[in-house]
């Protein structure tokens, strides 16, 4: 891979003191949101829609199409900043965080200023103490210096920023879910519509922002939506955090356009730099565990928010690499796998609720060695009677359980087979009696 | 050590009255503000160390929220405990990260260590041992945070050098007592 690429996001990663808003403001922060306080808001979201910022939340949402969803009338207008990054294997949104916070909080005025919202939220998950506490600091440093509170650098937009904690559950981090867990209630889903922008946090109209797309906005303000379409293949432009992890020589959050592919990724000098011991790699979640599994065969695949597809993967997902190698038994991937969605489930709908737990106790006795043939079958159809894609259900966690578990059995089948094969006599019997 | 107190205290304990005055006064301020359960959950459980069943039913009052509304929000968040807890808590990463470095020998090793399952507290009050979903540490795995510092890389030999470090502190802390 041919790799001229300028940092863009983590430009200031690695910067003594970036965290500080002198050195933020001497490296040219907070010039976006002063050269967007010259455009109406209108302008701003035109400029974005041009862009064409896809969400990096996961579902790859444009980003400017979702603020014009918001009704002409409205008094109140809630922005809502998505860091409960909570999907299994991701810490690009830590990163930005914890590196450049005041990245993200000029991000946050754009995206207020363009959707005249009069309060942002930030919902960081409960884990995050270090990133908390420095982009506590950092917001306290942009409020003493105008940033943030009322007539924001003289103009007649106001906006406050609160940072709230969350209290430790995955499904916060689905949209609806995030809003009922701020109103101090269970992180439910909604059943929608009513979509947010008409109706969401009190019931007023609401956007809800991911960390790393609000991150990208200073840029696009400055740069311009030309420059941000010259990055990255048709249709997923712009910079892009990919973190890998698993046992690689150098696990970490790496920027690129999403011109690269999963093996330049894993193997490139710049990037991961190959497997710990030359070992091989028997499979990849490339997008946090929620879009499926890649086997070590099909690691050409270009990450960005159309090829997954292609591989029978859900999307992009938070383009997050987990690899594994050659000596892991695929029967502990899908334990592993299963467990997390039975876990975090909220328990609304049934085929969730009740898929989600009985594929990890089938997961359990396979990994046991009490495998039946049938069971991967009964994995399968479970997996296609769940979510939102066949309409059973209000919120996409199931699809998100079902793509790597239904994945994991149809791309490893042959080697899951063959662990059954090799099962004692008499063990499926006794595993039974046991667990039931 | 001798450690005869109960969980979660430290040498100038309140009393449960005191405790909950204080937590009257967190209600006081958060009354009138929407979406207030929740901050005000975590602070009392920062005051108690856990969320006993008086403070709950004070958040409940407080708020004028139902019992049944405030129990129903504390068992759907996984930092909410009902149960006292240890001095310190440990979490395991168990995330697919971690887990596919060695997350799980690590677990097995603080067990074997801590002499105690997942969930369960050792008998001198100091460790609570849970299992946690992933916290983003992947590029460190395998990870383990204990209360709200996070142990990058930690190999099974390296466990008891870090949860030393927390034995000791109380050591400290009861001596200059």
């Amino acid at each position: 891979m041919s790799s001229d690429f300028e940092p863009i996001l983590m430009r200031n990663v690695g910067v003594a003191k970036a965290a500080d808003l002198q050195v933020y403001e001497a490296r040219g922060g907070y010039q976006g949101i002063r050269k967007a306080l010259q455009m109406s808001p209108e302008e701003l979201i035109d400029e974005v829609k041009k862009a064409n910022l896809r969400g990096r939340g996961g579902a790859g949402f444009p980003a400017g199409m979702k603020w014009s969803f918001l009704p002409k009338e409205r008094k109140v207008t809630y922005l809502c900043v998505n860091a409960d990054e909570s999907e299994p294997p991701t810490f690009n949104n830590r990163v930005l965080m914890e590196s450049d916070p005041h990245q993200l909080l000029e991000g946050i005025m754009i995206a207020g200023y363009a959707t005249r919202a009069t309060v942002a939220y930030i919902y960081m998950r409960g884990e995050f103490t270090e990133p908390f506490h420095i982009l506590q600091r950092a917001l306290n440093q942009a409020y003493a210096a105008g940033y943030f509170g009322k007539k924001i650098l003289g103009s007649d937009f106001s906006m406050e920023c609160y940072i709230h904690r969350g209290a430790g559950a995955y499904v916060c981090g689905e949209e609806t879910g995030l809003i009922e867990s701020l109103e101090g209630k269970r992180g439910w889903p909604r059943i929608k519509p009513p979509f947010p922008a008409v109706a969401g946090l009190f019931a007023k109209p609401t956007v809800v922002n991911n960390v790393e797309t609000l991150c990208c906005l200073p840029h696009i303000v400055l740069r311009g939506a030309a420059w941000f379409t010259a990055i990255g293949p048709q249709g997923s432009f712009g910079p892009k955090l990919f973190c890998v992890s698993g046992p690689v020589n150098r696990p970490g959050c790496f920027e690129e356009s999403m011109n690269i592919t999963v093996k330049d990724l894993i193997y490139g000098s710049k990037f991961a730099q190959g497997m710990i011991g030359n070992k091989a790699v028997k499979g990849v979640f490339p997008g946090g565990l929620s879009m499926g599994v890649l086997t070590g065969d099909e690691l050409e695949m270009r990450m960005d928010f159309d090829s997954p597809r292609k591989f029978g993967l859900l999307g992009l997902g938070t383009a997050a690499l987990v690899v594994f190698n050659e000596d892991t038994d695929i029967r502990d991937v899908l334990l592993n796998v299963t467990r997390f969605y039975a876990m975090e489930s909220c328990g609304q709908c049934t085929q969730c609720r009740e898929g989600t737990g009985w594929m990890y106790k089938i997961a359990q006795r396979i990994s046991l060695g009490a495998g039946r043939r049938e069971d991967l079958d009964i994995l399968v159809e479970t997996t296609r009677n769940m979510g939102m894609m066949p309409g059973l259900s209000i919120c996409g966690l199931p699809d998100g359980a079902a793509f790597p578990i239904r994945t994991l059995v149809e791309k490893f089948r042959a080697e899951f087979e063959q662990h059954i094969v090799r099962q004692e006599p008499g063990k499926v019997e006794r595993v039974l009696r046991v667990l039931n | 050590m001798e450690v005869t107190k109960p969980a979660g205290c430290t040498c100038e304990e309140a009393t449960e009255e005191e405790l909950l005055a204080r937590l009257d006064e967190v209600l006081t301020e958060y009354r009138a503000k929407p979406g207030a359960l929740i901050p005000v959950l975590q602070m009392a459980q920062g005051l108690f160390g856990y969320l006993p069943e008086v403070a709950l039913k004070r958040v409940a009052l407080g708020l004028n929220k139902s019992f049944s509304e405030v129990a129903g929000v504390v068992s759907f968040y996984s930092f909410f405990s009902t149960i006292p807890r240890g001095q310190h808590v440990v979490r395991v990463c168990l995330g697919t990260a971690c887990y596919v470095r060695g997350g799980k020998r690590v677990l097995d090793t603080i067990k074997q260590k801590l002499k105690i399952d997942v969930g369960e507290t050792t008998a001198d009050h100091l460790f609570t041992l849970e299992v946690t979903r992933c916290f983003g540490a992947c590029g460190l795995a395998p990870a383990i945070m204990i209360d709200s510092d996070v142990h990058h890389r930690v190999k099974p030999n390296r466990i008891e050098s870090v949860l030393g470090k927390y034995r000791s502190e109380v050591v400290v802390a009861e001596r200059s007592a």
